[in-house]
């Protein structure tokens, strides 16, 4: 069970920073395919966002899941509302809803 | 760890009894699936809160004993 150290510090985390991404290894560095598949479409829209590398961290790794209630790593934060793992993110990229969500957000992407 | 495509929509079943489930088994090898999942509990719910409803009727086993999941969820059209 995480505690609630571990969920303040997720909790800072997604609400101090626009755009965060828990994801196994580092933008640069993926560790995992579904990891991989999401910074390529940041990338490709352009948006600026952190990664947090959850196999650094066991308390994250592990307290994302209860903190999200969803069992898998990638997860995806926009200014501290959970947007999705891998599936939905690619899902809401092919229809365009990703683009928009971020513009709503006033997250800036490239045009 | 392996799990067979039955037992994965078996679970679905048990707790969206209305369930059109349909699985892939990506690889043949037991572990990764693809599953797309209709059913009128879905009505009026977000995607994360359908997934969640799904990952629920998994009971765990997902990101454990089922190591991946590709997951789409609708509902009934008409």
């Amino acid at each position: 069970m995480a505690n609630n150290v571990v969920f303040e510090r997720i909790k800072n985390e997604v609400t101090g920073t626009p755009v965060v991404l828990y994801m196994k290894g580092t933008p640069v560095f993926p560790q995992c395919g579904f990891s991989a598949a999401v910074v390529q479409i940041l990338s490709e829209l352009g948006v600026k966002f952190k990664g947090v590398d959850v196999l650094t961290d066991p308390e994250i790794r592990q307290g994302i899941k209860e903190f999200s209630s969803w069992p898998t790593i990638p997860q995806l934060y926009v200014k501290g509302e959970f947007v999705g793992g891998c599936d939905i993110i690619r899902e809401m990229f092919e229809t365009g809803e990703l683009q928009q969500l971020f513009e709503q957000k006033g997250v800036p992407v490239r045009a | 760890m392996a799990m067979d495509a039955a037992t994965i929509e078996r679970l679905i079943r048990d707790s969206l009894p209305d369930a059109q489930v349909s699985i892939e088994d990506l690889r043949g090898d037991g572990d990764h699936y693809a599953a797309h999942v209709v059913s009128s509990a879905f009505k009026g719910k977000s995607r994360v809160q359908q997934h969640q409803m799904v990952y629920q009727a998994l009971q765990g086993r997902m990101g454990g004993e089922l190591h991946a999941l590709a997951l789409q969820t609708s509902v009934p059209e008409g």
